[in-house]
Order: structure tokens, then sequence, then C-alpha cells
């Protein structure tokens, strides 16, 4: 029998959350626990195999000077470089700093800043290292890490959809938020993955997978506010989980300073 | 009394009550019973076992972008047109298993797919998407192989198809000669008439379960006279619908051009009118998953981590998506003005191609459905206007 | 339950197979009653090397004897199905009328075809068809053949030189005109010398030459343009990249050689290959159905449209 691959989950900058989606699998956890290594998870396993690794499962944003040198050294050890989650694929909600003066932040919050070491920018894994997937969410989804998985080990290309949260509102029959109701929801622009839990209770998608392939966004945006919805609440909405990532960001960018297409 | 056989050309009366007859002889008979109920905002197509559930006083105001509910006491049972669901959701499902393929000892044995095998009623469809569950039948059932689940599904399914008495602003059937008249495809036809319906025979299957209502004494004959006032209704919406003109403060009456179309589209595939509509166009693929023919399907592998169980899923694909025609060297439809072309042409002019009807019944449902309200009958109209000659 | 040997006799009755005779296909065939997802099991033979990446497969149906119901005609399709990995049209590369199995020539790019590239010789492949509209070659008897190939664009005309070998009287000159980037991807050159005992002309060109290329340089149209032909009596097919076609075909027109006369196979991404998925439109076609082989007459101006 072939050595099983083995697995590896890395902690940067983040709350834990897509990690604990990992935990979450539970059966599929199992099952992925009989096919994989799983040789270093600190969340859940306190014995740790040295590497290589096979795959290598990052969450988290850079954010620290450590930060960087560790992500190399991690990028050595995995053959397979994945980043799980909004931090890890587009900076997280602690990108939000990007916007600020980092020694404002840090003084705003901490009593001593003089023992934080943080950079000024919070960004995503690839801006370091060179990644081989990236599985959006905040937090990610659990069939979509054993899809991920299960593409590994068996050797495909993991079926991650790119398109819109649309695709999900309309398999699933839910009415949708913005024409039903008036509300401005950044799902037309958002890549698909969640199941579109949000608009199925009647709330907008916020953005947690990022952008999707090709997003139109100042079209988006611009029809939103044509409808009545004022601009800095469009600027908060792409200004969330996935802030920093380019097209959300250049639209943050544009709704906030007016820049783009449409600025007078 | 001598039990009431109903002829094929006449009508009957059925008190609107009366109507939860229907539902559960249709629900006796082991049908799944759907129907349009009020939820979320919306009319949408939820199992129907009670008559309470029906949508009635309520009426739908739609518009490009825009769909909001209304209570108007005077409203009928189903004066509300269509929601963003149609018969496509229960016959052509957004996912469905096609097969499955087990491995053992290196070689693959395929295990029945399962098939969904209760026979399904509607109640309430209209006629524009009775024109587009013809349509589908072309596609799945007339094209080049048939769709074995879906010919499956087709052949149980029972219809009672409404009569409409009111057209939305993106209602443009009467462009595409399919509606408002119910014609064809239905096993009953209703028409909402004061506080009873006039029921109208189109199978063999709705004459029978009609029977069973008039043995027990729910129906009452419909006169002459009364016939043809009730047939007028629909003919009369739809001259209402031919005269209508734009007026200040309302939504703009749909209409479509529908002559030469074909060649129209083939003769502007390069129209400058394709990257205006990609700079509003979301590629989000609404409309082609609200729209009642839209038949495009992917197939996915789903696999258990040992990769020896594979279950095969065709679900909804949409032109909108790189993925539709992604090849080794890229996707061919790159753009978002290639696909907003896909689409449109595909579905006003390759399908006369295809398969001898356009794609198109004037539901309106993608001009609503639409979140940045693009309207393909206005960009029709554009490249007609501007069409080189 | 159904074993893989049952369903291949269920597919013996698919009429897309029976119908799959030189000549005979014409278009999409009706098969009612009949899932289109329907499988057959074939055994790998034998794998061979035939350039960095690209690898043909000898295909067998049963583990002994010849084909039992397989029929198909030059420039037709299967779609090669990896259960778990997925599906992918990979056009057949064998004699038509050869009884000992089938072959594929596969260039290892994408998730199906590098699947396909971890198979052994000995292990079960599934696929299903053949699908599409084959090469005219019935049509085409006592007419010259120029067949041009762009890179692996080869392997869809493998199949007509065959059957134009088997029956060589039946047409007038035949030559092949092969381009490749570098040497090593102008496929099926150890085949060349057969050929040429057949009376076929063979001229091979590359973009890209390694220093032992002796060849000319350049594109596979420069060797279309110093062809000598009589336009009236040619029939020209041509298969490889897009472009490449557009060209190629521009170019024979250009000399005469009637659009009606000029046939190129059309690569799109396929998913039921029965008309029913609607993923391979190229205008009002379907390529899975239609094609992939078009007279450049029918699909020049939907080809020519830039993303279409």
């Amino acid at each position: 029998m072939p050595k099983k691959p083995r697995l590896a989950v890395f902690k940067f900058a983040s709350c834990d959350g897509c990690q604990l989606q990992v935990l979450d699998a539970q059966d599929s956890l199992l099952a992925i626990a009989e096919r994989v290594e799983i040789a270093h998870f600190p969340e859940a396993r306190s014995q740790s195999l040295a590497g290589p690794y096979d795959i290598g499962l990052v969450e988290g944003s850079i954010s620290t000077p450590a930060d960087i040198a560790r992500i190399q050294e991690i990028r050595r050890e995995c053959r397979f470089l994945v980043t799980i989650g909004a931090c890890a694929t587009a900076g997280g909600i602690q990108a939000l700093r990007n916007w600020c003066r980092i020694d404002e932040v840090v003084g705003s919050v901490y009593a001593s800043p003089v023992y934080v070491e943080s950079l000024a920018q919070s960004t995503p894994i690839s801006e370091h290292v060179p990644v081989d997937f990236e599985l959006r969410g905040c937090p990610i989804d659990t069939g979509q890490l054993v899809e991920l998985i299960t593409a590994v080990v068996i050797g495909r290309q993991p079926r991650v959809p790119r398109h819109s949260v649309c695709v999900e509102c309309k398999e699933a029959g839910t009415v949708c938020v913005t024409v039903a109701h008036g509300i401005a929801c950044l799902g037309p622009a958002t890549q698909a993955g969640c199941g579109a839990i949000c608009p199925a209770h009647g709330r907008e998608c916020f953005g947690c997978y990022g952008p999707a392939e090709q997003p139109n966004l100042v079209s988006l945006t611009g029809f939103y506010e044509h409808r009545g919805t004022p601009r800095p609440h469009l600027a908060r909405l792409v200004r969330s989980f996935n802030a920093w990532a380019p097209d959300f960001r250049h639209e943050g960018d544009r709704l906030e300073h007016g820049t783009g297409a449409d600025s007078p | 009394m001598l039990p009431c056989t109903p002829a094929a050309d006449s009508l009957e009366w059925l008190a609107r009550p009366a109507l939860q007859a229907l539902i559960d002889a249709l629900t006796a008979r082991g049908h799944r019973v759907v129907g349009p109920q009020v939820a979320d905002g919306a009319v949408v197509y939820r199992d129907l076992a009670d008559v309470n559930q029906l949508p009635a006083g309520w009426l739908d105001e739609q518009d490009g972008g825009h769909y909001r509910l209304r209570r108007d006491d005077a409203a009928g049972w189903f004066d509300h047109v269509v929601g963003p669901h149609s018969l496509k959701n229960f016959l052509f499902p957004p996912r469905e298993p096609i097969q499955r393929l087990v491995r053992e000892d290196g070689t693959w044995r395929e295990e029945p797919a399962p098939q969904e095998q209760q026979p399904l009623a509607v109640i309430g469809v209209r006629a524009c998407d009775l024109a587009a569950l013809r349509v589908q039948d072309r596609v799945f059932l007339h094209g080049g192989h048939v769709d074995v689940a879906y010919q499956a599904r087709r052949e149980k399914l029972f219809v009672v198809a409404v009569n409409c008495r009111r057209a939305a602003a993106t209602c443009f059937c009467h462009s595409m000669k399919c509606g408002p008249a119910a014609t064809h495809s239905f096993d009953l036809a209703l028409t909402e008439a004061g506080n009873r319906f006039a029921v109208e025979i189109g199978s063999e299957r709705g004459r029978e379960i009609l029977s069973a209502l008039g043995t027990a004494g729910l129906l009452t004959p419909c006169t002459a006279d009364e016939a043809d006032r009730v047939r007028t209704i629909p003919h009369d919406l739809e001259r209402t619908m031919h005269a209508r003109v734009a007026e200040p403060g309302v939504p703009r009456p749909r209409s479509l051009d529908t002559d030469g179309i074909r060649d129209l589209l083939y003769d502007n595939l390069e129209h400058p009118r394709w990257r205006v509509v990609a700079d509003r166009c979301l590629s989000c693929a609404n409309c082609t998953l609200v729209c009642p023919t839209c038949f495009c399907s992917s197939v996915e592998e789903v696999a258990d981590l040992s990769g020896d169980d594979v279950t095969r899923e065709r679900r909804w694909a949409s032109c909108f998506t790189l993925a539709h025609s992604q090849m080794h060297s890229g996707a061919v439809h790159a753009t978002v003005a290639s696909r907003y072309r896909q689409w449109l042409t595909h579905k006003l002019a390759g399908w006369i191609d295809q398969f001898g009807t356009s794609g198109c019944t004037g539901c309106g449902r993608c001009i609503t459905w639409c979140p940045v309200a693009i309207d393909l009958t206005e960009e029709v109209a554009m490249i007609r206007e501007s069409a080189p000659p | 339950m159904n074993s893989m040997n049952s369903l291949n006799s269920t597919h013996a009755m698919s009429p897309s197979a029976s119908a799959g005779m030189q000549g005979q296909v014409q278009g999409h065939v009706q098969c009612q009653g009949h899932s289109p997802w329907q499988l057959q099991a074939t055994r790998i033979a034998a794998i061979r090397e035939e350039a960095p990446g690209v690898r043909t497969y000898s295909l067998t149906f049963a583990p002994r004897g010849p084909r039992p119901s397989f029929r198909f005609a030059a420039g037709q399709f299967n779609m090669v199905s990896l259960p778990g990995i997925g599906e992918a049209a990979i056009s057949i590369t064998s004699d038509p009328e050869s009884l000992s199995g089938i072959a594929h020539t596969v260039h290892a790019v994408g998730s199906v075809t590098r699947a396909l590239a971890r198979l052994e010789v000995g292990d079960e492949l599934l696929l299903r068809g053949p699908y599409g509209v084959p090469w005219p070659l019935a049509d085409l008897r006592d007419r010259d053949l120029v067949l041009v190939a762009g890179g692996l664009g080869l392997a869809s005309l493998l199949s007509a030189i065959a059957f134009c070998m088997t029956h060589r009287g039946d047409y007038g000159r035949i030559t092949v005109l092969s381009g490749a980037k570098t040497p090593v991807y102008l496929l099926a050159t150890n085949h060349h010398h057969r050929w040429r005992d057949h009376g076929i002309d063979v001229h091979c060109i590359v973009t890209d030459p390694d220093p032992r290329w002796r060849g000319p340089v350049g594109l596979v149209s420069m060797l279309l343009d110093s062809l000598t032909i009589d336009p009236d009596a040619t029939s020209l097919l041509c298969c490889g990249p897009e472009p490449m076609m557009i060209a190629v075909a521009e170019q024979a027109n250009a000399r005469g050689i009637a659009r009606e006369q000029i046939f190129v196979s059309i690569e799109r991404l396929m998913g039921c290959a029965s008309g029913l998925c609607g993923l391979c439109q190229l205008g009002p076609f379907f390529v899975c159905r239609d094609g992939p082989v078009f007279s450049y007459d029918r699909i020049a101006r939907w080809l020519a449209v830039p993303h279409l």
C-alpha cells in the first residue's frame, strides 16, 4: 500500500475558526484520517511530526515580522500549499488596519505598545510565497475542505467553483433579497461556497468568500446607490472580511474617495 | 342524479373552495402537489396541501431588478403572475444524480442512480410556462438524445394551468406568441371568474379527475354564453398587452419585436452594444437560472475519499460562468460581453436552429430577477435600432 | 446492479454505435430510451510514449477477441471517463476498420488526461461513444486529399490516414502536412514510411527547430503554400489550433479550393456529447453533435467571431 499523504495545518494571524471547520468535518475527518496522515495539527493533536508534508493547510494572515520568516519555512516543507479562509487568502478582517496608521491602532488597543511587533499591513499568504490553491471563506466550508483533500488524494483539480453566490441562491430556490426586498447584497460579486446562507435567512451576502470571477462591482454598487443605498453603507459592505482582496479593496477605495470609473 | 362527465370542449364551474377537492384528489392519486404560495416576499412554488396556502389577494409588481408583493382585497387567488420559480425547478432540478459507479478489484460497476418516483402535480401554471415546458420537451425529449430522468418526470406530470387575467410590466408573452391564454400542455386549465373557476379539460387524465369531482357534485355546467365570456378573458388581456404604452411613473410595459430576430442577432455578433451591456452585466447567472427554458448543465464527480464510490451529479450550468466554456487554452467566452452575447443569441436565435423554436417565452423573469435590471427586450431593441442596414 | 459487460451489450443496441460506419453518420442520431451516460469498459492493452506528455493508449473491449459492438468512423471521438475525476472528449486515432481495438492519443494537460497518464497496461478504462460527425471520406472518393495537422491535431487525422491507406485506390493524390512547435511534437513520425509506402506524401515543419532538425522551419501554412494542387480536384482536411485552422482554410480557399471542400475539426468543452448539456455551442451548432468536423462554408462565419 502506498504511503499516506502527510497533512499539516499551520496558523498565522486568525481566529482559529477555519481550523475549527477542519475539526467540524466530523465523520469526514475520520475518513480523512484513514487516507491522510495528520502529521501536524496543533489545534487537534499535541504530537507533531516533522516535515516535509504533502499537503499544508495555512490559516491566517501575515501580520508580524516573524510570520514572514515562518511562512517561507513552511513553503519549503509543503509540496502542495493551500491557504484556507479569508485571513490567509485576503488578509482577513485585521487587514482593515491597512487603511490606518499602525502606531495609532496599536496605541489605541494596547497599554504598552512597545512590546507589540506588528507589520503595518496584514497581508495574504500569497503576497509572500507561491500558493497552490486557495480555499476561500470566513470561515471556510467544511464540504469544500473535504472536497479539496479528496481531490488532492485522488489527483484531480478541486471542484471549487468561482461563480457567484447567486447560483447557490437559485439552486436552493431562495428568493433574491435584492430584487424582492431592495437589500444591497454582495452576492452577485461574491464567490459561491457557503451555500448562500445569509440570503436564505433574508439577509444580504457579506462577501465572506471574496470576489467571484470577473466581478463587476462598479455596476453593482452603482445600481444600489441609484436605488437609494448610501455610498458609505456600500463601502462598508466591501470593507469586511475580504477588504484587502484586490477587487473589493479597489471598490472600497473608489466608493470612499470617489476615485474610479464614475468619479466626477 | 347522473354523474357529470365533462366533454372536452365544454367548461365546468368549480366553486373556489372546491379547488381543495382537486388538491385532495391529486394527492389521493399519489401526486406530490405543488402550487404558488407567498414566501420570503415572493410567490414561489411550494408543496400545497390546503387552498388557504394559495396567494389569494396578493398582486406582484414587477420591473427590471424589482419585485414587490402588495395586498389587494379585490384580487383573486391567482392574480399574481410568475414568480422566480418555474416548472424547470422540478422537471430539470438544479442538481440530480445521473450515475453511481463503484469500483471493486480495479473494475467499475454501475449502481442505479436513485430517482424521484413520485408523480408531480403543479397548480397555477401560466401560458408562458406551458410554452417553456414545450420548449424543454424539445430539448430533452426530441433533441439528439432522450433525457430519461426528465422523460420519467414529464410523463407523470399533471398540470393545472391558470389563464392570466393580469400582466406584469415585465410580461411579454404576447410578443412571443406564448400567451396569455393557456392553449396546450395542460391537463386542466382554470379561469378565475368571480368566486369560481371555469375548468377546461386538456387531457384524458384531466377528464378523469374532473369526472371524479363531478361525481362528488362539485361541478356545475357552464352555459355557452358563460363559456364564451370566460374564453375571452385571456384574449382581452392579450389585446390589452398589445396596446400597452409607456407612461410616466409606472414600469415600462415590455414587448419584443421578433421580426427577423434570428438574422438580426447573427448579423450583429460584433455590435458595440454587447460591450455596453457588459459594463452593466454582473455575470452573476441569475437570468439563466430563473429562465424556464435554459437547459445547460455540467456533471460533477462526487467521490468518497477512497475514490471507489463515485456519484455523477448533473448540475445547472450557466453560460455566464467561465467554467461553461473552459478549455485547456482558456475560456472561449472569456469576456462578459461574449457571455451575454452567447446567452441572448442562443436564446433568441440559436434555439431556432437547434430546436425549431425560440428559447424565450416572454415570461420576463430574466428582467425582474436581474439584480441590475438588464432587460433583454431593450438590448434587442437597441441592436435593432443601430444595426447596420 | 449492472456490470459494465452487460452495459456493453446494451450499448450494442445504440444507433449511435451502429451508425458509426464510414460515410453513414449524418449529424445527430435518435437514441430513444437510452441513457446518454452509459459507459463501456475497455482494457488498456498497450501504452506508447509519443512525445513528452503525449501517449497513445491501445484499448480492447473484451478480455479476448475483437470488439463486439463498437464501430466508429474516422474523425469521431469518445468521451473518456475516469470516475471521480471527470470525462474528456478525445478523438479516436486508430484504423476504423481494424477489429483489434481502438486507440486514443492523449496529451496530459487537464485533470482527466493527467489522471489517464497515471493508468497502466491492464487497467480498466471506461468510455462512451463514438460521437460526432466524422471526416466525410466516403464523399471524397476520386479526389486529391490534403491533410493538414497542427501539433496534436494530427491525432484526429490519424484514423483518416489509416482509412485512406486501406482504400488507397479510391483517392487521388494524398498529402499529409504536419506542423508542430518542436520536432518531438511531430506525432506519428514512425508511421511516415508506411504512409509513403501507400503513396501518401508527408511533409513536416516546425517553428522551434532543435539542432538536429533538417526540415523546413515555420508554420504549416508555408508547406501548403509550396504544394502544387489542382484546386478543383482537391479536398482539404485540417485539425489543429483554431487560429491555425482558420489561416490554413483561408489560404486553401484563396488558392481555389472551394469552402465546401475544406473541412476542419473543432474543439470545445464537452459535457454530455449528446446535445443535451449546451456547453459546446458555437453559433447555432452543438459541436458534439453537429461537428466536430464541419465544412468550412458552414463554420467560417462563426469561427471568425472572437470569443463566440
